[in-house]
């Protein structure tokens, strides 16, 4: 596989054009009023334009959330927009300190320089991204949608 | 080997042979990217570098290196002679007088020295003279929609410093500056018109001569963001008629890290400094400090010294190799792109259409796939181009993007080259199964 097909896998190519979980309404962006239990973060790539607001819906008790529901709306490259469509497939019916565990790992397989190879275990499809980390100008395209979610988690404790 | 001024017997476009040999000159551009030859097409973000320009800045170092304008010992002198020779250059290159041409690190670095100066005028107590550049309340600086960020945020940030307003010229649809809409901008109370002279985005060639005069007839000062235009069209900043314009050395084969303002010699003695320091005081006691009429005014500590050599040495191969035969040849790599990038399906390119002349770049966006994306793909061929806003925001807000990639072109780009960055494009969207135009 050349190393421009292994940034760009199939599954990649795919979930940048399912975007499953942008369905945040436009009217919701500012984030106010949000109920208890909900975080929403806005991230910015300045250097491309990549941009995304991620919503973290969760349920139960403080201390033993679960995450109910994952809502974003964005735009940016695929490899931003398949991110954030992973993220939102694999995250949904966990408990927030697994999630953040997946966000640990991800980060650190996302700043290996292609050392690491993520595990599948753990991060589902999102592994399919391990390709981004031999392209240091993309890394930041991969974390986006993971940095507001980590955000938008902390927000819900 | 180059030609000098004298032995100029061709006139008209480089010719492909011409240009063979000038790419034997930069070492860089010999190199493979990804298994692919590179094909070097952002120089609008900086040039590459001829061996001349590269041996000038080693040559400094190896035997004449020492601080400029203190010292009395031969290096110190050597140097100095270096360095006021090298502005001498610099400024003929441009049309301008020695005492007309400041140093500064970049355009940026230039366009902020302006406005800090003028603001510098605009508040406490200001000299007689330094009135004439002060803007307050009431007062309009007047910049176009197409501007880079560095020709727009000075300014945003004088008018909050000062309590001006701020006020654009809109585009059009193609790229071009709306005329009309400039005729009616400009009033009693604009007083400062900077704008770019070529847009790095659309490769617009704004109407310098007629835009100045409209700004001078009503008193504003006239700036040239001239980034994009001293690499490529010869520049006579006299017959422009501007009062001032900037440009960096390293869009135009001189290292990073050197630049110029050109200001008229009578402005600049009577503007006040933006940075202070060393080197350009005439006395100074504990309250207060006298300074040295311009360029030295303006250049306060150790300076860009060899960086100034090598800028001399790429204006000088600029100069021999000619630059109405460059900008001819890049005018023609334009038009290649242009007319090649409206052949592929999807693909609408920014600015003017083929056939209307622009400067030696394509920015254009790709239906169904985001500019990073395309970048990747094209590097993965071994082409370089730019992926992003290219620092150009408002503009492509104005045109309905975010992103676009650009491809800009340069004395040493062939036609060759296009065609290979033509192919790889149309790739693209096949590539990441984009289907329909």
């Amino acid at each position: 596989m050349s190393a421009l097909d292994s940034l760009y896998q199939q599954i990649i190519l795919e979930q940048s054009k399912a975007r499953t979980g942008a369905d945040l309404p436009n009217d919701q962006l500012a984030g106010e009023h949000l109920p208890a239990g909900t975080g929403q973060c806005h991230q910015l790539n300045p250097v491309c334009g990549d941009e995304i607001t991620l919503r973290v819906e969760t349920s139960g008790d403080a201390g033993a959330r679960t995450i109910s529901g994952i809502h974003w709306a964005g735009d940016g490259c695929s490899i931003s927009m398949a991110s954030a469509s992973i993220l939102s497939e694999l995250v949904v019916g966990l408990g927030a300190g697994e999630v953040q565990i997946m966000i640990d790992s991800f980060r650190e397989v996302m700043r290996s320089r292609g050392k690491l190879q993520a595990d599948e275990e753990v991060l589902g499809d999102a592994a399919a991204l391990s390709g981004v980390s031999k392209f240091p100008a993309r890394v930041k395209c991969a974390m986006l949608a993971w940095v507001a979610a980590e955000d938008a988690l902390r927000q819900t404790a | 080997m180059l030609l000098t001024s004298a032995d100029h017997v061709h006139t008209g476009p480089l010719t492909d042979v011409e240009v063979r040999r000038i790419r034997n000159d930069f070492p860089i551009l010999g190199q493979e990217v990804n298994g692919n030859t590179l094909v070097y097409l952002d120089s609008g973000a900086t040039s590459q570098k001829p061996v001349s320009v590269l041996e000038a800045e080693q040559e400094f170092y190896e035997q004449r290196n020492s601080a400029v304008h203190r010292g009395a010992h031969t290096l110190a002198v050597a140097a100095t002679d270096v360095f006021e020779d090298a502005r001498a250059t610099v400024a003929a290159f441009i049309g301008a007088a020695e005492n007309e041409l400041v140093w500064t690190a970049n355009a940026t670095a230039g366009l902020n020295l302006i406005a800090y100066s003028f603001g510098n005028a605009s508040v406490g107590e200001v000299a007689p003279e330094a009135r004439q550049f002060a803007v307050g309340p009431g007062d309009e600086v007047l910049v176009t929609e197409m501007e880079h960020h560095a020709n727009l945020i000075p300014w945003q940030e004088l008018c909050r410093r000062t309590g001006a307003t701020l006020k654009f010229i809109p585009i059009m649809d193609d790229g071009q500056l709306d005329m009309e809409a400039a005729a009616a901008a400009f009033t009693a109370r604009t007083r400062v018109f900077s704008f770019t002279h070529v847009s790095n985005v659309t490769g617009v060639i704004n109407p310098v001569v007629e835009l100045a005069r409209m700004a001078h007839d009503v008193g504003a000062m006239v700036v040239l963001d001239a980034c994009q235009s001293a690499p490529h069209l010869g520049l006579d900043v006299k017959a422009l008629d501007v009062d001032f314009a900037v440009f960096s050395g390293h869009k135009m084969l001189a290292p990073t890290g050197i630049g110029a303002v050109y200001g008229r010699a009578e402005l600049l003695d009577a503007m006040p400094p933006f940075l202070t320091g060393g080197s350009m005081i005439t006395t100074v006691t504990m309250d207060r400090a006298g300074y040295l009429p311009s360029p030295q005014r303006f250049e306060a500590g150790t300076q860009a010294i060899s960086q100034a050599a090598a800028f001399a040495a790429a204006v000088n191969y600029l100069s021999e190799t000619g630059m109405d035969r460059i900008h001819a040849w890049e005018a023609a790599l334009g038009q290649r792109m242009v007319a090649g990038l409206e052949a592929i399906p999807g693909i609408r390119v920014l600015g003017p259409s083929a056939g209307t002349a622009r400067a030696g770049l394509a920015a254009f966006e790709v239906d169904g796939v985001h500019a990073h994306d395309v970048g990747q793909f094209l590097d993965a061929a071994g082409v370089a181009v730019r992926v992003g806003h290219h620092c150009a925001q408002p503009l492509h807000r104005r045109l309905g993007l975010s992103a676009s990639t650009r491809a800009s072109a340069y004395l040493y780009n062939t036609t060759e080259e296009v065609d290979a960055f033509l192919a790889a494009v149309a790739g693209v969207r096949p590539y990441f199964g984009i289907t329909g135009a």
